[in-house]
């Protein structure tokens, strides 16, 4: 390179041909595995997860980084593709847990029943506990939803119902750790890739427009209420289905499951991953949930920890990790002479 | 925050002074609320911010004051000071470098100063600050009797002080020029820019302020009780419900709610229970944001806040 000589880095985005997810791709292996790789590393990558690790401790860790992942997909979607922000996670994940451990102690449903049963009955709790909620916008629904959880957990210990502050205790676990780990990772990839498909069909697309602007799609003679509904309806099925498989693995449901733990990680894996994407939670999951672990330790330091990583996220890199990966691996860099 | 009417006396046959009794600890909740919720509603009345550091401002004034007094030995007087000055400069730095990043995004602006105040909070537990150890002396010993119930003195200097603090307030932004600049801002901040008000600056002056009365309540409320870490948390709910309860940003709206959420508290603990103060305030919330969003005493703003 000649002394003086300028230079400047010319980016370009690979032709819209492989970046297209319709009929294109199939035109080419090469345009068909440059599509695929990503997707399939995902799912092959969370499939041997369990088969990897041989620690029995980490391997709790991935269950538990799978149900944070359901809370984290479902404020994903709920905040950025119908415009509703909700801080109140823990509050799905105490209803279901809650629910489930009811079912299967005192009315003797065996778990693979009494999840499904808790997961159904707990979403249409929580639709209908939020649903005077939904006409509310921007940050008046992030604080009222922060707001469930904490009152339900004070009503809990303030009335001593549901076994008070010693939570139900004797709840049935899974037969195996290989059960419990599979069945998560179905459903998050379940989850995950149906949701990514949900947001694209008509219903999706009815839903962003609520996002963007309300008004307009009610003056279309949408019903926008019950939209949201829908949406929260969803979202509740998620978190309390994580619920309800958690309460199982601790073998115990306790006010706990109402902690602020259940809505801050999630969003603050949504704030790492990329919010938007639905995968870009999952990711985030996966990264912040086992360095929160590794950070035990510390005791609280690793609150602390978490909270500086979604400060410094929220203001640095507010679009997070997955957009800016998927821009590298969409766009070629080169030097070029000016 | 410990019930402040939880050491109430019930004597059972005197009705007209079990009266009294409420209505004195009435006002004494009331103003301590009011006091806890003044910096948040007056930061989120002048900047739209929301202040979700709040409680963790008011813990750490806590700890500075015993850290000042106790340790280091200072004189009460200057240990408080010292405190405010320092919190004030915290909060006006975590706006400098922190919010000024997300202003006009309501969401992330609650999540980045939640989590500045989560970090705060979590820390201080970790740097050892828990157990039952940490205790502020009163400003005055012994109590009176007040048409006959017993009050102890420093309940009453608090009211006297909490008021005297509102007047003062009043007085800051009715007739100075920083103040004056505060309130164009609160009303419109648009035209408060074209007279040459700097947006950013009073934004840091809001915190400075808002963090300063953030501390200020925490030196006059935390000698009736323990400094815990987990105060913090009830701080910010309790402020959020005044708030909110009273209308986001209106400061009279505030004051009355202050009133109303706390002989509200003092009810439930004398007829129901005292684990149930704090879920007469989490309903209060719920129930107002559901209700009327714009809280009692708020502008209505139909379409921005529901649809």
């Amino acid at each position: 390179m000649a002394e003086g000589e300028l230079l400047r880095k010319e980016r370009l985005d690979r032709g819209i041909k492989v970046r297209t997810e319709g009929i294109y791709a199939l035109s080419s292996w090469r345009e068909l595995g440059y599509l695929t790789f990503p997707r399939l590393a995902l799912i092959v990558g969370l499939l041997a997860l369990p088969l990897l690790l041989k620690n029995p401790y980490w391997q709790r860790v991935i269950s538990i980084v799978l149900i944070y992942s359901f809370l984290a997909m479902g404020f994903d979607f709920l905040a950025h593709f119908v415009g509703l922000v909700s801080l109140g996670g823990a509050f799905f994940i105490g209803t279901g847990g809650y629910l489930a451990a009811i079912f299967n102690t005192k009315l003797g449903l065996p778990i693979f029943l009494d999840i499904p049963a808790a997961t159904l009955a707990g979403g249409l709790l929580c639709s209908l506990l939020l649903l005077p909620c939904l006409p509310l916008r921007g940050v008046y629904f992030a604080i009222v939803t922060l707001m469930y959880p904490l009152a339900a957990a004070r009503i809990i210990e303030a009335l001593n119902i549901l076994g008070g502050t010693d939570g139900i205790l004797g709840v049935q676990s899974f037969p195996n750790r290989w059960v419990e780990q599979y069945l998560l990772i179905l459903l998050a990839l379940g989850l995950h890739f149906g949701l990514r498909r949900f947001v694209h069909t008509d219903l999706g697309v009815v839903l962003r427009a609520v996002k963007d602007n309300d008004q307009a799609v009610r003056a279309s003679g949408i019903d926008i209420t019950r939209h949201k509904a829908l949406a929260v309806l969803v979202t509740s099925f998620m978190g309390c289905l994580g619920g309800a498989v958690l309460v199982h693995i601790y073998m115990w449901a306790g006010i706990s499951q109402f902690a602020l733990d259940f809505s801050i990680i999630p969003i603050a894996a949504t704030v790492v991953g990329g919010g938007g994407t639905v995968t870009g939670p999952l990711l985030g999951c996966l990264l912040l949930v086992p360095i929160s672990e590794v950070l035990r330790s510390f005791g609280t330091l690793r609150i602390a920890f978490y909270s500086l990583i979604l400060v410094g996220f929220t203001i640095f890199r507010s679009e997070g990790l997955l957009p800016y990966f998927q821009r590298k691996y969409h766009q070629f860099e080169r030097w070029v002479r000016v | 925050m410990r019930g402040w009417g939880e050491d109430l006396l019930i004597p059972g046959d005197q009705l007209s002074l079990y009266a009294m009794e409420i209505i004195i600890y009435g006002i004494i909740n009331s103003v301590a609320l009011a006091l806890t919720a003044l910096g948040f509603t007056l930061v989120y009345g002048i900047s739209r911010l929301p202040n979700f550091a709040h409680g963790a401002l008011y813990v750490v004034t806590g700890f500075l004051t015993w850290e000042f007094v106790r340790r280091l030995a200072l004189p009460y007087i200057l240990g408080i000071g010292l405190a405010l000055l320092i919190i004030a400069l915290v909060g006006g730095l975590i706006y400098r470098f922190v919010l000024i990043r997300v202003r006009g995004m309501p969401i992330s602006e609650i999540i980045a100063s939640y989590g500045v105040g989560l970090a705060i909070l979590e820390g201080l537990r970790w740097f050892g600050f828990k157990g039952l150890t940490y205790t502020l002396p009163t400003f005055v010993e012994g109590s009176i009797e007040l048409v006959g119930v017993p009050v102890d003195g420093h309940r009453i200097l608090t009211v006297i002080l909490g008021t005297m603090v509102v007047g003062l307030l009043w007085a800051f932004t009715h007739f100075t020029r920083i103040g004056l600049a505060l309130r164009g801002m609160a009303q419109d901040e648009q035209a408060a820019m074209m007279l040459g008000i700097d947006s950013d600056l009073m934004a840091v002056v809001a915190m400075s302020l808002g963090s300063a009365l953030a501390g200020l309540a925490a030196v006059l409320l935390l000698p009736l009780g323990n400094i815990v870490v987990e105060s913090g948390y009830n701080v910010l709910l309790l402020a959020i419900a005044v708030c909110i309860v009273g209308g986001l940003g209106s400061w009279v709206g505030a004051l009355m709610a202050a009133f109303l959420i706390g002989f509200a508290q003092i009810l439930t603990v004398v007829y129901i229970e005292s684990h149930f103060q704090m879920v007469v305030a989490l309903l209060a919330i719920i129930i107002t944001l559901i209700l009327r969003p714009s809280g009692l005493f708020g502008r209505q703003k139909e379409l921005e806040e529901r649809v």
